[in-house]
């Protein structure tokens, strides 16, 4: 994530010629940045490489894999799985709406609002995480049961009938539907998207409120010409880490879903463990990696530019 | 553009309680329209809290904010027709110079802004850096556009809070001079929260000294620098040499006191203590109403001076003058500034000398307040 904000600053040029620094001391950036290095070669380096020449292989698991350069794999892959890569990006996109519909109150809350008690909400914000990401989709399975309390109110309040017009939903239950599915990447990436809009928020000077009240504004003008905008940097990376690990996603839709809500991330999943079909799965990877670069790059030019402090 | 009166403000009895501590104690005070007013203090003295209750920034605990005939006291601040220069200016960090200076007039829908922005940052003299961002100017340069962003609304009053503190000294100079010039050119009613005693009375027609919450003493500014009614203005506002007298006798206009085995002369005017016979006053003397001279020529002393015996502890030279401190019966450690004219080459650390001065620059005090009081403020602030 760092990339996207951040340029890495080159090192120092020492300051005068006449003088050069110790030897040992000019290679210490180096020396610190080695371990790191060494991670990301042998851990993401070199996988992509195998990935990549997976990929382009052909053969099956009784006869092995070799590489033939079949890029037709690629298009294949586009052809079959369009409809789950559509569903990712759908899914993943209303899930960050909701997150930052539901997280940027809840943000403000714990940065403008919450005085005493922001230790305490900043924990339960994090709290779930002491849970496994697994039991705590499951534990939605028991929230959405059919005719639990849940969708028993939904019934009743009516708003299963909207989200089956909307084709959220299936009759009366929710589980096993889009809704389902969205719910699940909601709360399961909710804090991702808490935890940097709160970092941008509590960095606001609040004097820069005062001044804008002084200056006219109502307090919602407040929001919308102060508040928000010196937010962005939060809003920006708090939805990149919210769609990008979301649209990957496949344990929601596999828990929570059906087989009508299988996401890329499904796909990726059976192709690699289920069918073996490991130039297939690594090549929908790719194809994933791809878009999400795409997609995240168009974003950050359109909010990135003007708006950024 | 503004009709009489109507940008008085007016403070009747507010006050400020944070929990069990009071920050400013019921208040009353008039700032007459087209005044340039100073609240001077130390830092913790409530001027901030009672400036800030003027912009509806702090809800005072008790008490009525008036501007003009319209009580304002239950307005949140962007309906009150003030506006503020922040400590530190709180410039908006994502809009450039000019839509930080357009920000208050958008605010209030007003469409063609672009003129009356541009004149504005003409009159600050930013026409050039309209469309930087607030982090590309300097800080004088900031203090500017905080300056042009608030008066741009042309509000009935404009309230300073310590502008120009973040500045270093030459450019604060400068910046003191030029908000004044602005003030007289818009009329408008300033009033500026200061803790240094130097930029107070350079700007202000009239300056209030707050201490503990409460308002010390208000005045023009050559009126409390000659006349403190308290110890904590004499000690705040520049420097004052302070002798405890036992009162003698009543001559005319005159209280003759006894300090030290001397005697020294009070015109009555100026004594703002009940001095009854055998009472005691504090008498006090500003460092540059003092002649000294040297033990040797005592005799050509004209009659009718204060006068005090005392040996030079310390001089020091500061160009213009030379300051030295005295050490007398009656005070330890008396101040005085001396012209660089004639120097006489004996006043050195050791000479015994003789301090006097007119009994009219004398003032007196009453006896029953710290003798110290603002002394350490005063220091604290400055260092």
């Amino acid at each position: 994530m760092a990339t996207v904000t951040e340029v890495e600053a080159p090192p120092v040029a020492p300051k005068s010629a006449d003088k050069p620094p110790k030897k040992r001391g000019r290679l210490v950036p180096y020396w610190l940045l080695l371990p790191g290095l060494l991670w990301l070669v042998v851990f993401f380096a070199l996988p992509m490489v195998y990935q990549a020449s997976t990929s382009v292989q052909t053969g099956s698991l009784e006869e092995g894999f070799k590489v033939t350069w079949h890029f037709q794999t690629y298009w294949n892959a586009l052809s079959d799985y369009w409809p789950q890569f559509l569903r990712s990006v759908l899914y993943a996109g209303a899930a960050t709406i909701l997150c930052l519909v539901l997280g940027y109150p809840l943000a403000y809350l714990i940065a403008f609002r919450a005085g005493r008690w922001r230790n305490l909400i900043m924990i339960l914000v994090i709290a779930p995480f002491f849970t496994s990401f697994l039991i705590r989709t499951l534990a939605w399975k028991t929230i959405l049961a059919d005719g639990g309390p849940v969708v028993g109110a939904l019934n009743s309040l009516h708003v299963l009938d909207v989200t089956n017009w909307l084709g959220f939903t299936a009759g009366d239950r929710v589980l096993a539907t889009p809704l389902a599915v969205v719910c699940g990447l909601t709360y399961n990436f909710l804090p991702f998207m808490v935890l940097p809009l709160y970092t941008s928020l509590e960095r606001i000077d609040g004097r820069l409120h005062e001044a804008a009240g002084d200056l006219y504004a109502r307090p919602i003008t407040t929001f919308r010409k102060v508040t928000f905008p010196l937010s962005m940097p939060g809003v920006v990376s708090g939805t990149l880490l919210t769609f990008i690990p979301a649209s990957g996603d496949y344990v929601n839709a596999d828990l929570l879903g059906s087989t009508d809500t299988r996401m890329v991330g499904n796909v990726i999943q059976t192709q690699f463990l289920r069918i073996l079909d490991y130039p297939t799965a690594a090549a929908l990877s790719f194809i994933l990696m791809a878009a999400i670069l795409i997609m995240v790059t168009l974003y950050i030019r359109k909010s990135g530019t003007e708006d950024l402090v | 553009m503004t009709n009489e009166n109507s940008g008085d403000v007016r403070l009747s009895g507010i006050s400020k309680t944070y929990g069990s501590f009071t920050a400013v104690h019921p208040l009353d005070l008039t700032v007459p329209q087209g005044s340039f007013f100073a609240l001077l203090g130390a830092s913790g003295c409530g001027k901030t809290t009672t400036l800030r209750m003027i912009a509806g920034l702090e809800e005072p605990t008790s008490g009525v904010v008036s501007l003009g005939d319209q009580d304002v006291t239950n307005l949140p601040p962007y309906k009150r027709p003030v506006n503020t220069v922040f400590q530190s200016y709180a410039l908006f960090p994502h809009l450039d110079i000019f839509e930080n200076v357009a920000f208050g007039l958008r605010r209030r829908g007003i469409k063609s802004v672009k003129k009356q922005v541009e004149d504005m940052l003409d009159l600050v003299q930013l026409g050039e850096q309209a469309r930087k961002k607030p982090h590309q100017l300097s800080g004088g340069q900031q203090q500017r556009v905080a300056v042009a962003r608030a008066l741009i609304n042309h509000p009935k009053v404009l309230l300073l809070d310590e502008p120009l503190g973040a500045l270093d000294l030459k450019l604060r100079r400068q910046m003191q001079l030029e908000l004044k010039r602005i003030q007289t050119e818009v009329g408008i009613t300033f009033i500026h929260v200061t803790h240094d005693q130097e930029e107070a009375m350079t700007m202000a027609d009239t300056v209030a000294v707050m201490n503990a919450g409460r308002v010390e003493q208000l005045g023009a500014p050559a009126d409390l620098y000659e006349n403190p009614n308290t110890t904590f203005v004499a000690n705040f506002l520049g420097t004052s040499n302070l002798i405890e007298a036992e009162v003698d006798s009543r001559s005319g206009d005159d209280i003759v006191l006894k300090a030290g085995g001397g005697k020294l002369v009070l015109p009555v005017a100026r004594c703002s203590a009940p001095a009854t016979t055998g009472g005691k006053v504090l008498v006090g003397v500003r460092p540059e109403k003092i002649s000294l001279t040297h033990a040797d020529d005592a005799g050509e002393i004209p009659a009718g001076r204060n006068r005090i015996t005392g040996k030079i502890a310390d001089s020091s030279f500061i160009g213009v003058s030379t300051q030295y401190v005295i050490d007398s019966a009656v005070c330890p450690e008396f101040e005085v500034y001396a012209q660089n004219i004639d120097r006489d080459s004996r006043l050195v650390p050791g000479a015994d000398v003789v301090l006097h001065w007119s009994p009219a620059h004398t003032f007196g005090l009453d006896a029953a307040q710290d003798i110290d009081a603002g002394v350490e403020t005063a220091e604290e602030e400055a260092a």
